[in-house]
This record gives structure tokens, C-alpha cells and sequence, in this order.
């Protein structure tokens, strides 16, 4: 399994790249090339120049900007993992982060990467579809911006115009005295793809109620969904099991599951209700300050 | 293209085609043969050397990616010719290996977390290698090697890191 | 570990030698093997499931960089003879590159030769074939039928194999018992899938006129098949037995990746080189393991005692067939399991279907009929409400009761199987193991208890071949070895095969110094090449403690008699009053009067004047050492003693399996083992312990799965999953040794423990969990979704 062959670049700066895509169809940029190389070994994927944007420093980052936390395209993910202003802000990606694929894949995947291959069982999706994070692109030296939610539009598909190349991830922070996360994946094994995932944050009031919240599901359908009918639902209320029950199946009742070697369509509807539901319940409790669910 | 390539603490310059792999570059070129192929597509961990000591998948990157990054393989973590480490002949004390093919990358891991974490549990262990196949052993026997490297470690005054 | 030994090497705690090279990453696998100006192959696979090939065209390939050469199946097809077959099947030739027809998707039907690999593969790409689709099968059902679309057309059926046995008076049995139940019993298409793929590369020396081949192999005869189809004598074949091989487990049989090569390296006069990539390998490498459908009846009475049994076992070959098909008959010297069933009715079919050819896994045949059986016994258990570990003690066969004949001809050596099931239960409690199922059903999961209690058949004499085959007449099963001490004492003793992390060489150099009373560490062990080597039947058939270590056993006492007469003639006493200690020789009447090894070395190597009459000098032996007992062909009713050695396990896990998710997990697992004597226990334990993580895979995870279009959609490791070290929960082993009054040291082999029961023990524990919802699963892999939709459909009609 070896590569078809193909011309070599190294990009200094990101127009620099864009420069590359806009001059041949046929190039890609690769980071961490833990999708693509082995799409490329298997000659699924055959670019005729690579653009390797891995020393473009201005590329890779974590930090506060205002009320969100911008993260570089070329942040390795096993950074994300270890970094404390992750893990004090963006804890529901935090606790994502150590779900995709193994270590040694973390220590060259990057963010942008991940979010670009736009994998339908992918965690990073899933948490910036969740947290209605904004992508930056740059693009015949242009810089332009998309919410998530219009990023992702199908399987391995997105939205990114032709010949841009994502610079940035910026995820809201949600600030509040109470706010909870919750995160579940089923699969095979413990690193596989997720068949299934599901993701939750939730700002409890004052009052105890549930001031705002966010659900995602995962892997189910081509791109991640967010369960914006439960989520009005569920708004203002204690989160009862019984009403989170209730919101999240029909959230997800009209669905188009996907069907694979790995799991049926019936499988990824009845597993996406209960992991969001799980979600839900686990970010409940930890906006509470207890103990959540073991996966 | 011309590529230069830090192994082993030799920086080394080589003509390889963008196209070849690390893995490939590594055995051919430098007649490493430490690392192995098991799948080339990321999966097995057979391959896994160190770069810039964390452990990665050599069949993901190629050659040409890995200029300016000190790789270290398991040829790089053996002392000297008939001399083990203190980590592989933890893995001889345990046989934590059968056919031998899936070990030098077991060992690079083993070298990546005992010099981050050196009191690792059964289960960060067990987490550690998750992301290496060994179809031989089931895996207690390269546990309990990993236990007693650290243990053994522990017990030695030397510094946590030789890579750092 | 083990009971005390009275043994000075054998079974204490001693280090696998061959681990030094491994963990220094300086094994010598085949593709680390670098002769010079060796060229790289890659094979052009077809894509259909059935095609005729109607044209290659290599004109734009040949043109390519790098490409020296490009061969058909219709080339190769002219110059060497079909690949070797077990049964007699001449209608269904097996070739390393398909002739006309391609009967599989993935097979190879065109080589290239390149440079490198990498233009080798370009060029495959640019090879233009033109294929005329042909109809298929794929389930083995369907190419039973009648009109069911023929994979060989010349053969006129899909059967290779239908033959049926009757050991016992079957219908009467069946007549007189109270109960009978059925069970359709479905073991997946995996294998072992080793992580190293096979590799070969072949040399061809014009002027010696020897093919040098070096290979990831295990297999038997493997230089015979390699002359045979060359058609070359084998005395112009060296394999090379020193290439360590990267884990075989019964499927390294690369005899037309050999095939293939060795006619390029002769044809071409440049060494050749075909490292499998691991979608040739899962594809096209002819390695997928048994695809077994069961069909079974046990006819037992009230107490759960199983009187008879009639087993179909109908095998999925895939397109073609080497030795498969004999992993159906393998069984057959087990056929009871550890039970005193008293008769058996056993059917086993073979057919092929336009799939993926297979070859021996793991057990040849034995964990999959594990698991049909061990399925029954719960069955029995459940039927009747009786405790299924209740069920296998009363019908297990007891200790005094060795050796035990069973029906079908074979009789079990020895064993002690209500010991090592105590010895389990008295490390976990039976009873607390229940209670935890019951805390877990209480916390809301499915939650359930397996058991397997089975044979590892030991020793490999594989008269199953002259069962399923008349024609055949093999009833010699051998192994040897050769020692030579030197001029100066140093002891070296050779093995003829290759190994794949069994730890032979320190095997060898254990039994020789246990023999000798030597530190085995100073025992070199080599392994010299085909045309140096003594008859070896290789490690198949879990036979290498008991055959090499015989051989070894042999030769080494060969020589310490030899050392002892010559000590004895030169210290001038009779030959009863000296006495070997530790490479020194005494006179038991006076002690003081001794020959040291120095002293015997000299008079064997120097001092001819002092030797006995007629002694060669030198100290070498030598044997060759058959099967123990081996040496008969079938009765005419299909009776045969088969392996000689039978060790036991027995496995007891607790499950829970998330009842929204269906995804299980293991959460206790106890296993009792008793293979013997056990000759190096950290191999032994090694070997379980990777053979349960296999069988945790295949009850599991791992399925070669075909779409309708006959299409392998498992082809890499993204789909074809592997357990990893989070799958594989941690394992409690008992030991026992009940040694087997057959071998020398009393060792009975392990090399497929493990991986023989954790099937059934899961496939069990899953179903003992589920039951109450009124549901069962018998068809393996047991995969999340697959039981995630059981259960919900379940709960579903209970209105939950």
C-alpha cells in the first residue's frame, strides 16, 4: 500500500498555501495526516501536491478571545488534551478530546483536520456543532467565517469553499455559576469510531432549573445534529427523566440513521436516545456538583 | 528530494520520494528494521517510533514531514550491541512478547509513558498500548513487563527522561 | 504456576532466549531480509466476485517506470503444476494466479515485477483486464442446492467433501432417551490474522541450481510443494527455517505467493520479493479461517446425561481448497469434547463458494465444533433447569477412567478434569459469582455466566487426512533433532522448522539440558535450512512440545548413553555401575573414580585408542521420532486413533452487557489449564492468554463480511477489528498437570489453549445473560448492534 505519487511543499504561511491549492485542483494541505494518509495508501485519495501546513507556528494556538477560546487548525490534538484553559472553559471538549482515535493518532491529528475530514462518527464535530463554534478560512487571501452548523452538510462533506483551507476553531464559552457536561459514545472497541455519540451542556439558574442547554448527537446521521426541539423543550425546566425522555425521542423520532457493517439503522436510532438522554442526565448531575455515569 | 532526517540523535541526509514513508525511509533507506509494517494505514501500531518522544504512527507521515523532529526508534533506546535496556529486559524477565513483531513498538510506548508518567496504573497501562495490536500474548504478559519496568525504574536513581 | 517438579530445568520460571533479539527489534523477519539487486511484486486482484478474464493487456504497464516484468495466470499456468490439494479434487485446481476464471473477489490473476514496490503498484494499476462477470454464490446453503450457480464447473457440484459417520448405535440411542433437543450452532468467517502479513522472497541460483526461499511460513511439507509445482527437485529447494516469523497461528501457508515468486526468480534471474499489504493479504492471502454452520441433536435423560449425538458440520471453503476442508475431520479425535457421550453421528460437508479461500486456523476445526458442543450442554442444562456446570460434571469423564476410548476410535490419554473445574471454583467461588450476576441484573444489566469445558488435541497426527481421504495413506507424524557436542564441549542441537513465537529454541535447549543436566542456556539451538535438515512436520496440531521435545529428549539421551559407555570402557567397570551426574560420569562403588566432560570430550574427539570397539567417534545423535501412538490408518467404519495427548481447560466468565447499547462486557474471567507437564510455564501462559484474546475476537469482534455483491467490505483493520489490550480483561489461570503417559516429560501441548473454549464460554455467558428475556444468539460474532436489535425486538414483544 503505497501512495500514488505526488509533488511536495512545505507553506510558510498560510496564503502561501492557499496559493498552492488555488494553483492546482489536485493539491491538498495536509496536518496531521491521520485520515489521509491511509486514504492515501489505499489510493482512495490521490492528490497531485501535498501542501504541508504543520510549521505554519501562526497556525496553532489556544487562547481566551473574549467570551470564547479560539483554537489554531494545526493544534495538535493531544495539546487540546493537556491544556489547561481547555479543560477550565471548554470542558465538554475536554472531556471529548481523549475519545478520538488513540494517543498515538492524537499526537499528530490536529483540530482543523479532524474538522475538515468532517467524519460523521467524529467527536470533534459533534462538540463544535454542540457548542456552536465559528470555522475561519482563508481563501484566495480572504479570510471568511462559518458556524458549524452550516460546516458540516454531509457525510465527509463540508461546506468550505473551493481552494480555502480552515485556519481556526472558536467555541463560545458558556459562563455561568452551573454549568455541566455530559459526553457517551458506544463502539465495537473502546477507540473505535463512535457507532453512536452524544453530547450535552447545561447551565442550571439559580433556581435550579435549566437556564440554557445544548444537545448534539453524533455519528448517527451524515453530519452531527443538534437536538434543537428537545432543546426548547427542556429550556426552563428541572430536566425530570421523564420530560428529557420524552424531548429527546422526538427530537430524534424523524431521523435517517445511518446503516453500515458496523451497526444497523434501527441500532443508531435506539443508541442515539439513550446516549443523548445519558448526556443530558450526566450534565445535570454534574452542573450539580455529583458524580456522573461511568461510560 | 533531498530530505534530512534526525534519528537517533545522527542527523542524516537522505534522497527519498515524497511518497515514501516514514516507516518506509526508516528501514530502507536507513536499514532501521526495528520498525514494522502490520496494516500501513494507521491502525496496528506496529510502527510506532518516537518523534520528538512521543510515540506515533511512522506509516502515517511521510519522510518528508519528518525533517526538524528528533525520532528516536528502538534501535535508538538499546544501549549497545548485546546490551538491553532496563524496560526490554523487563519484557525478557515477563515474556511480554511472542513472535517479536509487535514488541519494539510495545517498547517505544513503554519508553513514551514511563518517561511522562512514571507510576503509571494497570489501567493507564493498559490505555497506553491500547493503540498497539498484538495478536500473540493477549496482552497481561506485556502489562506486567511495563509494571515492573516502572517498578524497576523506581528503584534505580536516574533521571525520569533520557529524551528530555 | 505449576506443582512442584522434580525436574531440574524443565517447568521452573526460566526466560524465553529468543526474546533478546526480539526486543532489541533485531528479529529476521522476512521483509527485513535484504539480498542485493532483489526486485518488488504486486499483485492485480480482480474485483468481481466471479469473472471470466478475457483479456490482459500489459502493454501501458510494461511501459512504466521501473517495471522489469508482468506475468498472467495463463503463463504460469504452462509452467507449473496446480498447487497441492488434501482431498481429490482435480476438477477444482488451485492456482497462485487465476487461469481463465477468477472465482473470488481479490484474486490475484497478474503480477508485477518493479524496481519498487511502490512503481510495482503503480503499474498494477495501469494492467487493463477485460472481465466478463460471471453469477456467484457466497452462502454455503445456497451452493448446496441443486441449481445453485457452480464456482468450478468441471467438478459439477460445489461439495468437495460429504461424508458421514456413524460411531455407535446412534438411532437406537436416540430412540431409548427421554429428551432430545436441536441447535443450529454458526461460527463467522474470521482467523488469526497474524500483524505481520506473509512475505517471501525467492533467489534462484543458475549455477548451483538451488531456489533460495525465505518465508513467513508454517506449514508442512512446504519445500515439497514448492518442487513439486516448480517442477524442480526439492534438493534444488532451500527454505530457509531461520526467518522468524511474525505470528502464524495456523495461516502462514503462502504456497502460491511461494509459487508465484519462485517461477519470477527463475524466470527473470533476479531475486524477488512479495511482501503481502494487508489488503492483499485480507483479500487474496487465502488465509480466512472456518466458515461452520452446525447443525446438532443431543438425546439425553432427565439428569442431564447426554447419551448420543448427531452433528452436520457444513463448511464455507471459500473458492478453492488446499488442506481446509481436513479441518473438518480434525475434530472428529475429540468429537465428545471431555464427555462420556457413547455414540455420535457426524456429517461433515465442504463446499465452495466464490469467497475468499481459506486455510488452517488456530485448532483446525476445533474451537468451532468447542462451541457447537459446549452451546448443547448449556441447552441440555436450561432445558431441564439443572445447573449447566451441574450438566458438565456428570458427564464429564473422570479421572480413573483414563485412558478413555471414544466413539469414534481415538482414546484420550489422561486427564483430570473434576480437579482442575474444583480448582477454578476454589480460587472464585461458583457462588459468588451468581451473586455478582444477580447485583448486576439488580443494577439494571443483562448480566450472565459462561462456561466451557473442552480438549486441546495435542500432537498432530493427523489421520484425520486417510478419514476424509482414502487415497491417502499417511500414518507418519514425525519430528527430530541432531545434536553435536564439539571438540571442546559445546553443545548445539538443531530444530528443522521455522517458529512464530512458540519459543522452540528454548524448548530445545531446555529438554536437551534437562537430559543432559547441562545450564540450557549454554545450549546453542539453530536451525539449519531444508537441504540440512532432518524430517520435520512443523508446529501444527499443537505438537511441538510433544514431538520436538521428544526428538530432542531422544537424541540427548543418545548421547548421555554414549558418554556414559565411554566413561564406563575407559574407567574400566561395567557399564551398570556408572553413573551420570551433570556431564560427569562416576563409578557408584567409588566416586572418586570419575571422567569429567572434559575428559569424555577428549576421548570422543582425540583419544580413538580409548574409545570402546567399533564406537564412532565425535559425539552426535540423532532421532527422528514418530508420533506416539501413531502408525494406523482407519478401520472401515471411519475409527482412528488421532492425537495422542489431551490436555483441558476450563473457562468461567461473568459477562454484563448494557441492555440499551448491547455492548458486553467481561467483567471476571477464570480459567483452569492443564496441558501436563509444562515444560517452560511462561510460554504456556503466554500462549493462553493470546488465545483467549483471539477467541474474545472471534466471539465478538472479527468477521470477514461479504456484501451481496460478494464483496469483502472487512479488508483493513478499520473494519476488521482486533481485540486491543482494553478488550482483553484480565485473566485468573489455574494450573494442573496431569501428565500424559505417552511423552517423555509428560507435556501435552498448548498452543491453541485459550482460543479452543473463550468462544463458547462467551457465546454462553451472552446467552445465559439474555435468557430471561426469552431470547438466544448462536451465531458468532456476537456484535453490539446485532445483540443491541435482539434485545430491543425482545423487549419490544414483552411490551417493555
Amino acid at each position: 500500500m503505497k501512495a500514488a505519487a505526488f509533488e511536495y511543499c512545505r507553506a510558510a504561511d498560510i496564503d502561501e498555501a492557499c496559493g498552492w491549492l488555488a494553483a492546482d485542483d489536485g493539491a491538498r494541505v495536509i496536518a496531521g495526516g491521520q485520515t489521509l494518509v491511509p486514504m492515501m495508501v489505499m489510493r482512495l485519495a490521490r492528490p497531485t501536491r501535498l501542501i504541508d501546513i504543520n510549521r505554519i507556528a501562526a497556525l496553532s494556538y489556544i487562547r481566551k478571545d473574549g467570551d470564547g477560546v479560539a483554537i489554531g487548525a494545526t493544534t495538535r490534538q493531544c495539546v487540546v488534551e493537556r491544556d489547561a484553559t481547555v479543560a477550565a472553559e471548554l470542558p465538554l471538549l475536554a472531556r471529548a478530546v481523549p475519545w478520538i482515535g488513540h494517543s498515538a493518532t492524537r499526537a499528530r491529528g490536529t483540530i482543523g483536520g479532524s474538522l475538515a475530514n468532517a467524519d460523521p462518527a467524529a467527536e470533534l464535530p459533534l462538540i463544535a456543532v454542540t457548542l456552536d463554534a465559528v470555522l475561519s478560512y482563508r481563501a484566495g487571501g480572504k479570510t471568511g467565517t462559518m458556524p458549524a452548523h452550516e460546516f458540516f452538510v454531509g457525510a465527509m462533506v463540508t461546506a468550505l469553499p473551493e481552494g480555502a483551507c480552515l485556519t481556526s476553531a472558536r467555541f463560545p464559552v458558556w459562563k455561568g455559576e452551573k454549568i455541566g457536561i455530559g459526553f457517551h459514545e458506544v463502539n465495537a472497541r473502546r477507540s473505535d469510531f463512535a457507532f453512536v455519540s452524544a453530547a450535552a451542556q447545561v447551565e442550571l439558574g439559580a433556581d435550579g432549573k435549566c437556564k440554557r442547554i445544548a444537545i448534539g448527537v453524533g455519528a448517527a446521521t451524515d453530519f452531527p445534529m443538534r437536538l434543537e426541539a428537545a432543546e426548547k423543550q427542556l429550556t426552563g425546566t428541572a430536566l425530570e427523566p421523564k420530560a428529557v425522555d420524552t424531548a429527546v425521542r422526538g427530537a430524534l423520532a424523524g431521523i435517517e440513521p445511518l446503516s453500515d457493517l458496523h451497526a444497523s439503522a434501527d441500532y443508531r436510532q435506539r443508541a442515539a436516545v439513550s446516549l443523548a438522554i445519558r448526556a443530558v442526565a450526566d450534565a445535570l448531575s454534574d452542573a450539580k456538583g455529583k458524580k456522573t455515569h461511568a461510560h | 528530494m533531498r530530505i534530512e532526517l534526525n534519528v537517533n540523535g545522527v542527523t542524516r541526509t537522505l534522497n527519498v520520494e515524497p511518497r515514501t514513508t516514514l516507516l518506509d525511509c526508516l528501514r530502507d533507506a536507513l536499514d532501521l528494521k526495528g520498525a514494522h509494517a502490520g496494516c500501513e494505514h494507521g491502525v496496528c501500531g506496529a510502527c510506532t517510533v518516537l518523534f520528538d518522544g512521543v510515540a506515533v504512527r511512522s506509516c502515517l507521515m511521510f519522510a518528508a514531514q519528518a525533517a526538524a523532529s528528533a525520532i528516536t526508534t528502538i534501535e535508538g533506546v538499546t544501549p549497545g550491541p548485546g546490551e538491553l535496556s532496563l524496560i526490554q529486559d523487563a519484557f525478557c524477565e515477563t515474556h511480554g512478547l511472542q513472535c517479536g513483531y509487535c514488541t519494539p513498538a510495545m517498547i517505544m510506548v513503554a519508553h513514551a509513558l514511563l518517561a511522562d508518567n512514571p507510576e503509571p496504573t494497570r489501567e493507564e497501562i493498559v490505555d497506553a498500548i491500547s493503540g498497539n495490536i498484538c495478536r500473540c500474548t493477549g496482552y497481561a504478559q506485556i502489562v506486567e513487563a511495563i509494571a515492573l519496568a516502572a517498578e524497576r525504574m523506581r528503584g534505580v536513581n536516574r533521571p525520569r527522561s533520557l529524551n528530555k | 504456576m505449576t506443582a512442584p517438579s522434580h525436574h531440574r530445568y524443565v517447568s521452573t520460571d526460566r526466560r524465553v532466549r529468543e526474546d533478546r533479539r526480539f526486543v532489541a527489534g533485531k528479529g529476521n523477519f522476512v521483509a527485513d531480509i535484504d539480498l542485493p539487486n532483489t526486485k518488488h511484486v504486486a499483485v492485480v486482484t480482480c474485483p468481481h466476485a466471479a469473472a471470466r478474464i478475457k483479456a490482459i493487456d500489459k502493454r501501458a504497464a510494461l511501459k512504466m517506470p521501473g517495471v522489469h516484468y508482468v506475468v498472467d495466470g495463463a503463463e504460469l499456468a504452462g509452467a507449473t503444476l496446480p498447487l497441492l490439494t488434501g482431498l481429490d479434487t482435480p476438477n477444482v485446481p488451485r492456482r497462485p494466479l487465476a487461469l481463465d476464471v477468477a472465482r473470488y473477489s481479490g484474486e490475484w490473476v497478474a503480477a508485477i515485477v518493479a524496481d519498487s514496490r511502490a512503481q510495482a503498484e503503480d503499474a498494477a494499476e495501469a494492467i487493463e483486464i477485460d472481465y466478463e462477470p460471471l453469477p456467484f454464490v457466497l452462502d454455503a446453503e445456497e451452493a448446496l442446492k441443486p441449481d445453485a450457480v457452480l464456482v468450478h464447473e468441471a467438478h459439477g457440484s460445489n461439495v468437495l467433501l460429504d461424508k458421514t459417520f456413524v460411531w455407535g448405535e446412534v438411532d437406537k440411542d436416540f430412540a431409548v432417551s427421554p429428551r432430545k433437543l436441536a441447535l443450529r450452532v454458526k461460527w463467522g468467517r474470521s482467523s488469526t490474522v497474524p500483524i505481520e502479513t506473509f512475505g517471501v522472497v525467492t533467489s534462484w541460483d543458475p549455477w548451483r541450481e538451488i531456489l533460495d526461499v525465505y518465508a513467513s511460513i508454517q506449514m508442512p511439507r512446504y519445500a515439497d510443494q514448492i518442487g513439486l509445482a516448480l517442477k524442480i527437485p526439492t534438493t534444488s529447494v532451500r527454505v530457509h527455517y531461520d526467518v522468524d516469523v511474525g505470528g502464524s497461528y495456523g495461516v502462514k501457508r503462502g504456497i502460491k505467493n511461494t509459487v508465484l515468486c519462485g517461477y519470477l526468480a527463475r524466470r527473470l534471474g533476479f531475486p524477488v520479493r512479495l511482501i503481502e499489504d494487508r489488503l492483499e493479504n485480507m483479500r487474496g492471502g487465502d488465509a480466512h479461517g472456518p466458515e461452520r454452520l452446525f447443525d446438532v441433536e443431543v438425546a439425553f435423560n432427565d439428569e442431564g446425561i447426554v447419551r448420543s449425538m448427531k452433528m452436520r458440520a457444513l463448511e464455507n471453503v471459500g473458492a478453492y481448497a488446499g488442506r481446509s476442508p481436513f479441518q473438518l475431520g480434525k475434530p472428529i479425535g475429540a468429537i465428545v469434547g471431555p464427555y462420556k457421550i457413547a455414540s455420535v453421528k457426524y456429517q461433515a460437508i465442504a463446499v465452495v463458494t466464490n469467497k475468499t479461500t481459506q486455510d488452517a486456523v488456530r485448532g483446525f476445526g476445533q474451537g468451532p465444533t468447542n462451541l457447537a458442543l459446549e452451546r448443547c450442554m448449556d441447552e441440555v442444562a436450561n432445558v431441564l433447569g439443572l445447573d449447566p456446570l451441574e450438566v458438565r460434571r456428570r458427564n464429564m469423564i473422570r479421572h480413573e477412567e483414563f485412558p478413555y476410548l471414544i466413539p469414534s476410535g481415538t482414546t484420550y490419554d489422561s486427564g483430570n478434569y473434576e480437579t482442575v473445574v474444583d480448582k477454578v471454583l476454589a480460587n472464585t467461588s461458583y457462588q459468588d459469582l451468581k451473586a455478582e450476576r444477580d447485583r448486576l441484573r439488580g443494577q439494571g444489566k443483562l448480566a450472565g455466566i459462561g462456561m466451557a469445558a473442552c480438549l486441546e488435541p495435542s500432537g498432530g497426527n493427523a489421520t484425520f487426512e486417510a478419514l476424509l481421504n482414502p487415497a491417502i495413506t499417511t500414518s507418519t507424524f514425525m519430528d527430530s533433532c541432531r545434536i553435536n557436542i564439539d571438540g571442546l564441549g559445546a553443545i548445539t542441537a538443531t530444530m528443522h522448522t521455522t517458529s512464530s513465537g512458540q519459543g522452540h529454541e528454548t524448548l530445545v535447549g531446555t529438554v536437551v539440558g534437562e537430559v543432559l543436566q547441562v545450564d540450557p542456556d549454554t545450549i546453542r539451538v539453530t536451525r539449519p535450512d531444508s537441504l540440512n535438515s532432518l524430517p520435520s512436520g512443523t508446529p501444527v496440531g499443537s505438537r511441538m512440545a510433544i514431538m520436538l521435545g521428544g526428538a530432542a529428549f531422544h537424541a540427548a539421551q543418545k548421547l548421555k548413553d554414549k558418554l556414559t559407555v565411554i566413561a564406563a570402557y575407559d574407567l574400566g567397570i561395567a557399564l551398570e555401575r556408572a553413573v551420570y551426574e551433570r556431564g560427569e560420569v562416576f563409578d557408584r562403588n567409588s566416586p572418586d573414580k570419575r571422567r569429567t566432560w572434559a575428559d569424555l570430550i577428549n576421548i570422543a574427539h582425540r583419544n580413538y585408542h580409548r574409545m570402546p570397539e567399533g564406537f564412532e567417534p565425535g559425539l552426535a545423535a540423532e532421532h527422528i521420532y514418530q508420533v506416539p501412538t501413531g502408525g494406523t490408518l482407519p478401520t472401515k467404519d471411519g475409527r482412528v486413533q488421532m492425537y495422542p495427548c489431551f490436555s483441558f481447560e476450563f473457562h468461567l466468565l461473568l459477562l454484563s452487557i448494557d441492555p440499551d447499547l448491547g455492548r458486553p462486557e467481561i467483567v471476571r474471567y477464570r480459567l483452569g489449564h492443564d496441558c501436563g507437564t509444562q515444560i517452560n510455564p511462561k510460554i504456556v501462559r503466554g500462549m493462553t492468554m493470546g488465545g483467549i484474546a483471539h477467541g474474545i475476537g472471534a466471539a465478538l469482534y472479527e468477521e470477514f463480511a461479504y456484501n451481496d455483491d460478494g464483496q469483502l467490505i472487512a479488508q483493513t483493520f478499520m473494519d476488521y477489528l482486533l481485540p486491543s489490550s482494553h478488550e482483553v480483561p484480565a485473566v485468573d489461570i489455574v494450573d494442573h498437570e496431569t501428565p500424559s503417559p505417552h511423552t517423555v516429560l509428560g507435556q501435552k501441548g498448548s498452543g491453541e489453549s485459550g482460543y479452543l473454549g473463550a468462544p463458547a464460554a462467551v457465546a454462553n455467558a451472552i446467552n445465559d445473560a439474555i435468557r430471561p428475556l426469552g431470547i438466544s444468539i448462536n451465531t458468532l460474532p456476537i456484535k453490539v448492534s446485532k445483540l443491541g436489535d435482539l434485545i430491543a425486538d425482545a423487549r419490544a414483544k414483552k411490551g417493555n
